[in-house]
C-alpha cells in the first residue's frame, strides 16, 4: 500500500520583521534577513486554519478522519486547540480532533507518526508554532511564526499521494539543550556548544537509519532541509548529510524564522511545491534527538496545485515596525485606547453559533435567494420563515462596498479598519479588515475571509473572522 | 391596519430641562428631581397631580424605580422604557398614548441620562452575553460611511463634502452658543471644525455630538383638559416610530446614502398631521444630528430638500436659525449635548420654547408658523429605530 502526503501547505504569516530593526533601536541583537511576524490577532490555532484551509482547498474530495494538531505554543491548555480548528474547518463529528501539545518535537513527532501508521481514512496533520524571545536574544530574531498542514493517507481515489513515504527513523535522547515551564514568556538554553556535540551525531544516525529505511542512498536524494532551534547543529548535520551539491534546500531561516514544531512542516511544504514526480525529498528535524522523514514524489504531483504556495506568501510579505512588533509580542504595553474592554464570549452562545462563529456559514432564503450574514430564520427578502439552507461564505471572496477607519473603537492594535463587504455569489457583511496598511484601503479592493482571534478576556479567546487583501504575488511558484 | 395616530387628542402642558453638561457634581437622581420639579412648575401640578410615569433612560438605570425613588413617587404606575438613542422620545410616546386611551388623565414623561460617571469618552453599550461576533465599532465609525457615499452618489467632490460638514457644525454651536442649557457655548470656527483630530474616516471631533448628563420631562393630557393648566398648549400633531429589521446591514442594495427608517417615520408622521409640504409648513425641526453627515441625510429624508441637493441648502443657509427652515435652533446634539435618554425630550423643549416664543429673545426664531417636528434615531445606518414627531400650538 502506498502511503504518503495528499495534499500540504505552509502558512506564512503577513507581516515581517527585519531583524536589522532590532540593533536600530537597542544597538545590539537581531542579524541578517526578516522572521514572519503572527498578527496581534493570530496565534497558534488560527495560524493552523488558514494551513489546513490551504492544504484542504487543494485535495478536494478528501475527507479526513482525523485532525491532529501540533504547537508548542498553544493558545488553551486544558481546552483541547483541535476542536477549534474542527470547527472552523467544518469538519464532520466523527473526525477526531487530537492536540500534539507542549514540545517541539510533537510536531515532527506527529508528521511522522500519521505516516508511519497505516489504516483508513486521512489525517489531517496540523503544526503551527509562534516563537518568542526576549528582545535582543537570539530567539527573538531567529525565530519565525507559521503553520503547515499535511493530509497523509494511503493511496485511493480521492486521495491520489502526492508524496509517497518512504520511510523515516526517529532516534530519542534525554538532554538539556532548550526547555520553557509552563507560563515563561522565553524558552532558556544552555551553552550552545553542548547542545551541538549532542544534535551533531543523533542526526547522523537518524539520518542513516532514515536512509536505510526508506531504501535510498544519500546521493538520491533531491531536496532535503536540516531544521531545528539549534542552528549551529542544524548547518553541521547538514554539511555531513553526503547530499549532492545544491540539494540542501532553503530552511526559510532568512525569510521566515525558525517556526519551532512548525518548521519541519512548513520546510517540507516549500521543498514539494517545488518539486515535479520522481524526486526524494527528505526533512531532519533536531529536538530533543533526530527525526526523518524521506518522500518520493508520484506522477500525481503534477497534477496537485498548491492553493497558496510558501515562497508566494514569502514574497507577499510586508515589513513591521519593531515598535509594533515588541506591542504585538506583549514585550512592551503601550497606552490602551480609552474604551472599555470587551467582555468574555458566551460559551452556550458560541456554541449554538458554532457553524457561524468558527465556519463563517450564513443562511440562504432558498425561495429568494437573500443571504443572512449570520443565519437567520426569517428571511428579510419576503419573509418566509425557516425555510433557509446553508450558505459557506468562508471561502468566498468578496469586493469592499465602503469602509471606514475607527481610531476610538477598543482594538488590541488600534485603528479598526472596518469595510462593507459585498461576496461573489451572494451575501453583504461588515467586517473587520486585518493584515492591512489602513491608507491603501480602497472601495472595490478584493478580500478574502480569514479565521482570526479578536480579543481574550477571561482567558478566553474569541475567535471568528476577519477579511484581509487578496494578494497577487510577484513570485508565483505554483504555475 | 394603519397609523391612526392621535392628532390634536393630547397636549403637552408643561416642561423642563436641565442644562446638558458634564455634571460630575450632580447623580442622576439630581437630574430626575431637577426636570421633574421644573416641569411640574410649568404645568402648574404636583407629583400628585400625575398618574402614570413613563421614564426613559438607555443604561444610567434599570426599572420605573430608577424615577420613583429619587422622587418618592409611591403605589403609582412608573414604567422604564429604553429604545436606543430614541428612549426619550418613547417615554413621551407611551405617555401620550396612554393619555388619548383615556387610561389615565395626566402622565408625566421624563428621560434622564448620566453617561459622564464612565470614565470613557463617548458612549458605551450595555454589554449582553453573546457569541463575540459582533462588530464593536464605535457609533462614529458606522457614521463615517455615509459621508463618502453621499458624496460619491451625489458627485460632491470631499473638500466641497467636508465644508459642508463644517457648515452644520458650525451652524449648530453658533445656535447653541446662544442658549443657556447647551453643552457648549462657543462658536467654533469652521478652519477649528475642519482642523480637529479624525475620531473615525474622515469626522474629526467636531463632527461629533456632545456627550453630556441631563434629563428633560413633559406633562401630557387630554387636548380638552390642556387650558385648564396653561394658555398655551402644545399639541401633538403626530408621534411616528420605525424600526428597521436590520438588513441594511447585510443587503447589497444598501447604499449609505439614506436611512429608510427615517423616511417611514417621516412619511407617517406627515400623514397623521395632515403635513403635505414639510419644508414650508414647518417652522423650525430638531433634528438627531449624532454626527454631521446625519442631519446632512436626514434634511433629505424628512423631505427638506429633494434627494442629491441637501448639501446645496447646507452651504446657502436654509436651515440656519435665521434661514428659511431653522434646524436645531437649540444646538442639536451636536452643541446642547446627548444625554441619551433625555435628548427626546429635549427636542421636544426646544419646540415648545420656540412654538410659545418663550426662547431668549436673542435666539428666538422669527415665525408665524406654528408647527414644529422633532426626530430621534437610535442605531447606526442599516440598523436603526427612528422617531418622528409633528407638535403645534393650534388645533385643527
Amino acid at each position: 500500500m502506498t502511503r504518503g502526503v495528499v495534499s500540504i501547505a505552509g502558512y506564512v504569516p503577513f507581516r515581517r520583521l527585519q531583524r536589522s530593526a532590532v540593533a536600530a533601536v537597542f544597538g545590539s541583537g537581531g542579524g541578517k534577513g526578516a522572521r514572519a511576524v503572527a498578527s496581534h490577532d493570530e496565534d497558534t490555532t488560527t495560524m493552523g486554519v488558514e494551513a489546513a484551509r490551504l492544504a484542504l482547498r487543494s485535495a478536494p474530495g478528501s475527507a479526513p478522519s482525523a485532525l491532529w494538531f501540533a504547537t508548542a505554543t498553544p493558545a488553551y491548555l486544558d481546552k483541547t486547540n483541535a476542536t477549534t480548528l474542527h470547527a472552523a474547518l467544518r469538519q464532520p463529528a466523527d473526525v477526531a480532533a487530537f492536540d500534539f501539545g507542549g514540545a517541539l518535537r510533537s510536531g515532527p513527532g506527529a508528521l511522522r507518526t500519521a505516516l508511519e501508521s497505516g489504516g483508513p481514512g486521512a489525517t489531517l496533520v496540523v503544526v503551527s508554532d509562534r516563537r518568542d524571545g526576549l528582545p535582543t536574544s537570539a530567539d527573538e530574531s531567529a525565530g519565525g511564526d507559521g503553520a503547515a498542514a499535511v493530509l497523509v493517507a494511503d493511496d485511493g481515489p480521492g486521495t491520489p499521494v502526492i508524496a509517497q513515504y518512504l520511510g523515516g527513523a526517529s532516534v530519542s535522547d534525554e538532554f538539556l539543550d532548550r526547555w520553557r515551564t509552563a507560563g515563561d514568556r522565553r524558552s532558556r538554553t544552555w551553552e550552545e556548544r553542548f547542545g551541538e556535540t549532542r544534535y551533531v551525531p543523533l542526526g547522523a544516525e537518524a539520518w542513516q537509519a532514515g536512509l536505510k529505511a526508506a531504501g535510498v542512498a544519500a546521493d538520491e536524494v533531491d531536496r532535503v532541509v536540516v531544521t531545528g532551534m539549534h542552528g549551529r547543529a542544524a548547518k553541521a548535520v547538514g554539511r555531513a548529510l553526503g547530499v549532492r551539491d545544491g540539494v540542501l534546500a532553503d530552511d526559510l531561516a532568512l525569510t521566515v524564522g525558525q517556526t519551532g514544531a512548525a518548521h519541519a512542516g512548513l520546510v517540507l511544504a516549500a521543498m514539494l511545491e517545488q518539486s515535479g514526480p520522481g524526486e526524494v525529498v527528505a526533512v531532519v528535524s533536531l529536538a530533543d534527538g533526530a527525526d526523518v522523514l524521506v518522500l518520493r514524489t508520484t506522477p500525481a504531483i503534477a497534477a496537485w496545485s498548491p492553493a497558496d504556495p510558501v515562497a508566494a506568501q514569502v514574497a507577499a510579505g510586508a515589513d513591521l515596525p519593531y515598535g509594533k512588533f515588541l506591542t504585538w509580542r506583549g514585550m512592551v504595553t503601550p497606552e490602551p485606547p480609552r474604551r472599555p474592554e470587551p467582555q468574555r464570549v458566551s460559551s452556550s452562545a458560541a456554541w449554538r453559533n458554532e457553524e457561524w462563529k468558527f465556519g463563517f456559514v450564513g443562511s440562504q432564503d432558498r425561495s429568494s435567494g437573500a443571504v443572512h450574514l449570520p443565519p437567520s430564520r426569517v428571511s428579510m427578502a419576503g419573509g418566509a420563515v425557516d425555510d433557509m439552507v446553508p450558505i459557506d461564505r468562508a471561502d468566498a471572496e468578496a469586493t469592499i462596498a465602503t469602509y471606514t477607519i475607527d481610531r476610538l473603537a477598543y482594538s488590541p492594535s488600534p485603528p479598526i479598519v472596518f469595510a462593507v463587504l459585498d461576496f461573489d455569489g451572494g451575501g453583504r457583511f461588515p467586517v473587520e479588515l486585518t493584515d492591512v496598511d489602513p491608507d491603501t484601503v480602497d472601495i472595490g479592493d478584493r478580500v478574502a475571509m480569514t479565521f482570526r482571534k479578536l480579543y481574550t478576556a477571561d482567558g478566553i479567546h474569541d475567535y471568528f473572522w476577519k477579511a484581509k487583501p487578496v494578494r497577487v504575488a510577484s513570485g508565483d511558484a505554483a504555475d | 391596519m394603519a397609523s391612526h395616530g392621535i392628532k390634536d387628542r393630547v397636549a403637552i402642558v408643561g416642561m423642563g430641562c436641565t442644562r446638558f453638561a458634564e455634571h460630575w457634581d450632580k447623580s442622576l437622581d439630581d437630574l430626575i428631581v431637577d426636570a421633574a420639579e421644573e416641569t411640574f412648575a410649568s404645568a402648574g401640578v404636583t407629583k400628585d397631580d400625575v398618574d402614570a410615569f413613563w421614564f426613559g433612560t438607555a443604561q444610567s438605570g434599570m426599572s420605573g424605580i430608577t424615577m420613583a425613588r429619587p422622587l418618592q413617587i409611591d403605589r403609582k404606575p412608573v414604567t422604564r422604557v429604553e429604545n436606543y438613542c430614541t428612549t426619550g422620545s418613547e417615554a413621551l410616546r407611551a405617555a401620550a398614548y396612554a393619555v388619548a386611551s383615556g387610561a389615565y388623565d395626566v402622565a408625566m414623561a421624563l428621560g434622564a441620562e448620566k453617561v459622564k460617571d464612565s470614565g470613557y469618552q463617548g458612549l458605551n453599550a450595555f454589554p449582553i452575553p453573546n457569541d463575540g461576533t459582533a462588530r464593536t465599532l464605535t457609533a462614529a465609525a458606522m457614521f463615517s460611511m455615509v459621508a463618502p457615499a453621499y458624496g460619491k452618489k451625489y458627485g460632491v467632490g470631499e473638500d466641497e463634502l467636508t465644508e459642508v460638514l463644517a457648515r452644520i457644525s458650525w451652524k449648530n454651536h453658533q445656535n447653541g452658543a446662544r442658549n443657556p442649557r447647551a453643552q457648549f457655548r462657543k462658536e467654533v470656527s469652521t478652519e477649528t471644525i475642519c482642523a480637529s483630530p479624525r475620531v473615525a474616516g474622515r469626522l474629526g471631533v467636531f463632527d461629533c455630538a456632545g456627550v453630556a448628563d441631563g434629563a428633560a420631562a413633559a406633562i401630557v393630557v387630554r387636548a380638552e383638559d390642556a387650558h385648564k393648566y396653561t394658555d398655551t398648549p402644545v399639541y401633538i400633531k403626530a408621534l411616528s416610530f420605525a424600526a428597521g429589521s436590520g438588513s441594511g446591514l447585510i443587503d447589497p442594495e444598501y447604499d449609505y446614502t439614506w436611512f429608510p427608517e427615517c423616511a417611514a417615520a417621516a412619511q407617517d408622521a406627515y400623514a397623521q398631521a395632515g403635513i403635505t409640504d414639510p419644508r414650508h409648513q414647518l417652522a423650525m425641526a430638531e433634528v438627531h444630528d449624532c454626527f454631521t453627515p446625519t442631519e446632512l441625510v436626514l434634511m433629505e429624508d424628512l423631505g427638506f430638500a429633494p434627494r442629491g441637493t441637501a448639501w446645496k441648502e447646507v452651504l446657502a443657509g436654509t436651515f440656519d436659525r435665521t434661514g428659511a427652515l431653522p434646524i436645531n435652533p437649540d444646538g442639536g446634539l451636536k452643541s446642547f449635548g446627548h444625554p441619551v435618554g433625555a435628548s427626546g425630550l429635549r427636542m421636544f423643549f426646544e419646540a415648545w420654547l420656540q412654538l410659545r416664543h418663550e426662547a431668549t429673545p436673542e435666539r428666538q426664531i422669527d415665525t408665524d408658523k406654528t408647527l414644529a417636528l422633532t426626530h430621534n434615531l437610535g442605531g447606526y445606518p442599516g440598523e436603526m429605530v427612528s422617531f418622528v414627531s409633528v407638535v403645534g400650538t393650534e388645533l385643527g
